[in-house]
Formats: structure tokens, C-alpha cells, sequence
């Protein structure tokens, strides 16, 4: 599989007032055309500033300070903003978190559409709402050609996703950022909305990175897991190697904390203490603070190691094979 | 929809019909109209006519009938300085006001929506800055002391602006402006700009305070990441949604600078209605107080059933299906 998505040593940093906060330090990883990567980690682990600065979204201040994001083979870290405009949207998407706050309500759905097809195509207004219309029946909402002349407000949570999902799929792009696209919705939309994503993003030969907390969804869904904890990645690697062998502690207590069938009716692990902010991480791994297995080792940061395609930034990794 | 414009249609009225009651009462009741009417040396026998003439000797209900009666033919008596139909004077008077008041919104809208783009956009920038420091002189600073600057400087000193009347009008319409000349253009300069400067900043702040709280949104981000030109994110997706608090300012503004130019038009000679009534009230002449205030409060409420409209045009959340 080709590698469409590459990238190297990102840095995102947000200066305030004296510091900086590295909200992404020194994040890698790759996706090959099709793939799914799911990015996993507690909320302020950097996943959404991972996912902004790859669409070059990110708010000001904060900017990428280093590393490459090679797109297609393109370093997006060096285009202009009039290049990575023309990339957004239609090789690039993004899906956002909550459906009730992503689409302007004071604009209906057909004009929220044909824009985006008109921004990057010369294509007249009446092809791209027959564009838009078929969109919006592939994401499976009845009555398409009506639906377009509604407003976001007449929607539901679950339809107004529907309809960003539908966006983004509509200049056919390479890649797809999907930020936690489910959690706003229940759990049955949740689940009829990724199994129509999974299938649509299939049929089309898109790559997508699913970022989440939840990682009984990424399970069913990547091909590949990130985990992310502080703005490192601390661990990488196959789904079933990630959810079956665990290296690194954090991501063990990520995979205890998750209710499964096998281990029904015995406690659901915490994992103990709260997330550290980013301004006083401790030295080292910066998990330590929480991890039962820690010690004096630990107090220098760990490098990404591993064997095959299974990398974790632990020095005493967990042999426990879990699942 | 149809529905609630009917409802919304009968409140206007309603509102219109108690102002009238107000009116009356305020003026007819408190009070003696008599003792204005006649000369302080006047008989019982005189008093006695002058009060049978206007009807003063009749119930109450049936003297606000006859006002009624008379005001929804547009009659509101003659006005006593100028022997002439009062609302007949008003309506004469109205369109050079109108002008005004137009040429004052129409800057502020020009001027205000623009800058308050740039500095919501731009709020870091110096002339963000500069401008909004700038807004809180047009807030500050009382209508009458700029409007004597203006003439000072451009009339007087510098020469380059007429200060005073409405210049050459052209008729169109059957109404003279003076919009439609080059020198009436050049006298409705100052009077405009001096009521424009409060609206300039109103506008102005109100621009940016939406650009600040819309940016962030969410839709914003959403429109830049299906790849729109910077240029449809602000003017489409930024600028639809601080409309509505902008063109209720905007309606009210209009409606009370009809209502309340006063002070630029005596500064400025200018022949509107709020020069005429203050020279109607230093003069107690009743029937063109009364006729200009119930053409004051039809004149808002019109603007007020305006702007619920576009509100319904700017805001699809906005419903009218049967709530009131
Ligand atoms: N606009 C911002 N300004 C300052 N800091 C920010 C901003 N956005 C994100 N951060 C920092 O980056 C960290 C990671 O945020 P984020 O990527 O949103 O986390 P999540 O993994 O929950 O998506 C946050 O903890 C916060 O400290
Ligand atoms: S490096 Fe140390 S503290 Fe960090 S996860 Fe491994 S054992 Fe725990
Ligand atoms: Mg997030």
C-alpha cells in the first residue's frame, strides 16, 4: 500500500504568556491510501491540534514549531494558505466533534454544499447540488432533493453529522480527520453512523484518521492505533497487536477502563490520577505520576522502541497479554 | 407566517391607539387649552364660545371620539401659528428630514459595517485601535458641541462646505430634495456627518463585538475546512450571522433620528420636522405636537414591523407559525 500520509517528528506548540504549551511533541506516524488510523488518548492529550494542524487549521497562536507533514509527498508545514486552501476540502476533509455547532445556522444545507464543490471545481451551481443531493442519499437521509432547502436547525443531532459526513465525502478526497465525530450522538446513531462511514470510506479508497477517546470504537473500526498521552505518542502499532499486547502502561489502563464481553462482571480498572497539564509535566515519561510500574528509569524520557510495526515509549513495558 | 403578521399587524395598531389615548390625555386634559386660545383679557361670554367651538363642553369619551374621528382622516386641527392643517405642515417639512436621516444611516452603515469588519478581524492592528478609541469620541462627545466644530472648521475656517438650510432641491416625485443637486448635496455633508458619528461608532462596535464572538464558532472553522476563500467565510458565513443585532440598530436608529434630529437640524438651519417641533413647542402650538407625536410612534412602530420581517429573512430559526 502506497503511504499517503507521512508524517514526521510534528511539533505544535501554543505560546502563553512566558511558556509555551506543547500540545503535539514530536508526533510520527504514516497511513497508507485506505487506511484507517485510529488516534486514541484522554480529552487534552492533543488529538485535535494533531488532526487542526495537519488540515492547517490550527488557532492562533499556536503553530507548528517542527517536523514535516508529508501529504501525497508534499510537506504541508511549507504550502501557502492559498495552496492549503485549495488542498482543504477536497483532498483533505475534516469531520468535527459536535454536529449541532458545525454547520452555519443561519444558511441552508444546499448553499453549505455547493460551496464546498464550487470552491474547487468549475463545475456550474445545478451540477454541484445534483453532486450535493447524491451525497446526502449516500449517507443514507430520505428525501435528499427536500432536505437540501432545509435549514441545520431542522435536523437532528444524528442528521446534522449525517450531513458532515456528507460534505466531506464530496470532492471524493484522499483523507478524511474525523475529531470524535460520534460522541456528541447515542450510541445507536454512533453505531450506524461508523459502520456508514467504514463503508463508505471503503468504497471509496479514503484514508482516515478517527481520533476518539473511546477505544472499543477504534477496535471495531483502524487498521492501525495511535495513542496519544501528553502530546507524545506513546504507543503505535496493528489494532489487534495494540488491544492484545499492550506495551505501554498507560494504554493497558486505557484497554482495563474499557467494558468487554470477556471480562464481564469483574471491576472496571481507573486509571488512577488526572491528567497532567501540559505546563508542569513531570521529567521523563509523563505517564509517571499515574503508572504503577514506575521508578527512577522512568525519570528520562523514554524512546519510541519496538520491534515490526508495534512501537511504545516505555521503559518497562507490560508483558501482560490482555483480552 | 400570514398569521402571524395579522396578529403582529393588530398589535401595531393597538400600540398605535393607546398612543393616541396618551396623547390626548396629555394634551387636551392636563391642562387648559382655553387659557391658551384666548387673550388673558377675555370675557365668560368669549370663554364660553371658544370652549362650545372646540367641543371642550362635551364628555370626555365623546371629545377623544371626535380626535379619533379627526386623526384617521388625518385631521388634526389646524396648526395655530400657521393657520394651515397640521399634519399637512409635518408631511411638507418630512422629507428633508427623511433625507437627513437616510444619508446619516447610510453613512453608518458604509463606514460602521466596514470598520467594525476590520477591527473584529484585526483587533491587534493599529488602526483597530485607532478607531475604536476614535468610536468612543462619537459616543461621548454631545451632538451639538461636533456639530458647531464641524461648522467652525469646514464652514467657517477652511471655507469648503455650506453650513446652513438645504441648498438648491430638485422636485421629484412631487416632493423637493436636495440630494438630487450638487449644492444640496454639499449642504447635506455636515448635518449628516454630525448625526452619523454616533452611528458610525454604534455600528462600528457592534460589527466587531459579533466578529469577535462569531469567529470561534465552530461553522467558521467547518467553512474553512471545506477550503472557502477567506473572502466567503467573512462576508457569507461571518457577516449572515451579526445581521440581526445590526439591523435592529440600524431600523431603530432610522426611526430615531426621524424622531430626534432636533438639535443638528437647529445647529445646521436645516428645514426638517425636529426643527418645526421645537418651534411648535416654544410656540404651544397643540394640533402639530399632537400630529407629530402620533406620526412619531406610527413611523416606529412601522419600523419595528420592518425589522421583525427581516429578521424572519436573516434568521430561519426565527418561526412565525402561530406563537405571537
Ligand atoms: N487554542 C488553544 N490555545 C491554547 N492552548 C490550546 C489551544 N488548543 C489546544 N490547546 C492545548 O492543547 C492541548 C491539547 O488539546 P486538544 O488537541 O484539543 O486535545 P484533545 O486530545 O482532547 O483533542 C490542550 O490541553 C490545550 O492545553
Ligand atoms: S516509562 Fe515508566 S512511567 Fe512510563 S509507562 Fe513505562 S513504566 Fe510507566
Ligand atoms: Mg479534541
Amino acid at each position: 500500500m502506497s503511504v499517503l500520509l507521512d508524517v514526521r517528528g510534528l511539533k505544535t506548540t501554543f505560546p502563553v504568556g512566558a511558556g509555551q504549551i506543547k500540545a503535539v511533541n514530536d508526533v510520527s506516524f504514516t497511513l497508507g491510501r485506505g487506511e484507517v488510523l485510529g488516534l486514541v488518548g484522554e480529552s487534552g492529550s492533543g488529538k485535535s491540534v494533531t488532526g487542526f494542524s495537519i488540515m492547517g487549521l490550527l488557532e492562533p497562536p499556536g503553530r507548528i514549531t517542527g517536523g514535516q507533514i508529508l501529504f501525497d509527498g508534499t510537506d504541508l508545514t511549507k504550502l501557502g494558505q492559498e495552496e492549503m486552501r485549495r488542498l482543504r476540502g477536497r483532498r483533505i476533509a475534516m469531520i468535527f466533534q459536535d454536529p449541532m455547532m458545525t454547520l452555519n445556522p443561519v444558511l441552508r444545507i444546499d448553499t453549505q454544499m455547493i460551496e464546498a464543490v464550487t470552491a474547487h471545481r468549475p463545475v456550474s451551481k445545478a451540477e454541484a447540488r445534483a453532486l450535493a443531493r447524491d451525497a446526502l442519499g449516500q449517507v443514507g437521509i430520505p428525501s435528499p432533493e427536500e432536505r437540501l432547502n432545509a435549514y441545520p436547525h431542522q435536523f437532528s443531532g444524528g442528521m446534522r453529522q449525517r450531513v458532515a459526513i456528507a460534505i466531506a465525502l464530496l470532492n471524493k478526497p484522499d483523507l478524511i480527520v474525523a475529531d470524535e465525530p460520534t460522541t456528541a450522538l447515542d450510541v445507536t446513531i454512533q453505531a450506524q453512523i461508523l459502520a456508514e462511514v467504514q463503508k463508505l470510506t471503503a468504497e471509496q479508497g479514503t484514508a482516515l484518521i478517527w481520533i476518539t477517546h473511546d477505544l472499543s470504537v477504534v477496535s471495531r473500526l483502524a487498521d492501525r492505533i495511535a495513542v496519544m498521552y501528553a502530546g507524545r505518542i506513546v504507543e503505535y502499532g496493528d489494532v489487534a497487536e495494540v488491544i492484545g499486547k499492550p506495551h505501554h502502561h498507560y494504554t493497558a489502563g486505557l484497554i482495563g477502563s474499557v467494558p468487554s464481553r470477556n471480562r464481564r462482571g469483574s471491576r472496571l480498572a481507573q486509571i488512577p490520577g488526572m491528567t497532567p497539564s501540559l505546563l508542569t509535566l513531570p521529567d521523563g515519561c509523563a505517564f509517571r505520576t499515574r503508572c504503577a510500574r514506575a521508578d527512577g528509569d522512568c525519570a528520562v524520557m523514554p524512546e519510541l522502541t519496538g520491534q515490526g510495526a508495534h512501537w511504545h515509549r516505555c521503559v518497562h513495558p507490560n508483558t501482560q497479554v490482555l483480552a | 407566517m400570514i398569521g402571524w403578521f395579522v396578529r403582529r399587524l393588530l398589535q401595531s395598531v393597538f400600540v398605535i391607539v393607546a398612543m393616541t389615548v396618551i396623547v390626548f390625555v396629555g394634551v387636551n386634559v392636563i391642562g387648559d387649552p382655553v387659557a391658551i386660545l384666548i387673550a388673558p383679557d377675555a370675557d365668560q361670554a368669549e370663554r364660553l364660545q371658544v370652549v362650545q367651538s372646540l367641543g371642550l363642553d362635551r364628555p370626555l369619551w365623546e371629545q377623544y371620539g371626535r380626535f379619533l374621528y379627526g386623526a384617521l382622516q388625518g385631521d388634526f386641527g389646524k396648526s395655530f401659528v400657521f393657520g394651515q392643517p397640521a399634519l399637512q405642515i409635518i408631511l411638507e417639512r418630512m422629507p428633508a428630514t427623511l433625507e437627513l436621516a437616510f444619508c446619516a444611516v447610510f453613512l453608518a452603515v458604509v463606514i460602521g459595517i466596514p470598520l467594525g469588519l476590520y477591527a473584529g478581524l484585526r483587533p491587534r492592528s493599529i488602526l483597530a485601535k485607532t478607531v475604536m478609541a476614535g468610536s468612543i469620541f462619537g459616543f461621548s462627545l454631545p451632538s451639538f458641541w461636533v456639530g458647531l466644530l464641524l461648522i467652525m472648521v469646514f464652514g467657517v475656517q477652511l471655507g469648503w462646505l455650506p453650513s446652513s438650510g438645504r441648498g438648491m432641491t430638485r422636485e421629484f416625485l412631487g416632493i423637493h430634495w436636495s440630494f438630487l443637486t450638487l449644492d444640496g448635496l454639499t449642504h447635506l455633508i455636515l448635518p449628516a456627518c454630525n448625526l452619523a458619528l454616533f452611528k458610525v461608532s454604534l455600528v462600528m462596535r457592534l460589527v466587531r463585538a459579533g466578529v469577535r464572538e462569531v469567529l470561534p464558532q465552530e461553522y467558521v472553522k467547518f467553512a474553512r475546512a471545506k477550503g472557502l476563500t477567506e473572502r466567503r467565510v467573512i462576508f457569507v458565513h461571518v457577516l449572515k450571522n451579526i445581521m440581526i443585532p445590526v439591523v435592529t440598530v440600524i431600523g431603530l436608529e432610522f426611526g430615531s433620528t426621524i424622531a430626534f434630529s432636533v438639535v443638528t437640524e437647529s445647529i445646521f438651519a436645516w428645514p426638517g420636522m425636529g426643527k418645526l417641533i421645537i418651534d411648535s413647542i416654544n410656540l404651544l402650538d397643540r394640533p402639530m405636537i399632537v400630529a407629530y407625536l402620533i406620526l412619531i410612534v406610527f413611523l416606529f412602530v412601522t419600523i419595528n414591523l420592518v425589522v421583525d420581517l427581516l429578521y424572519t429573512v436573516l434568521d430561519p430559526r426565527v418561526q412565525h407559525n402561530g406563537e405571537g
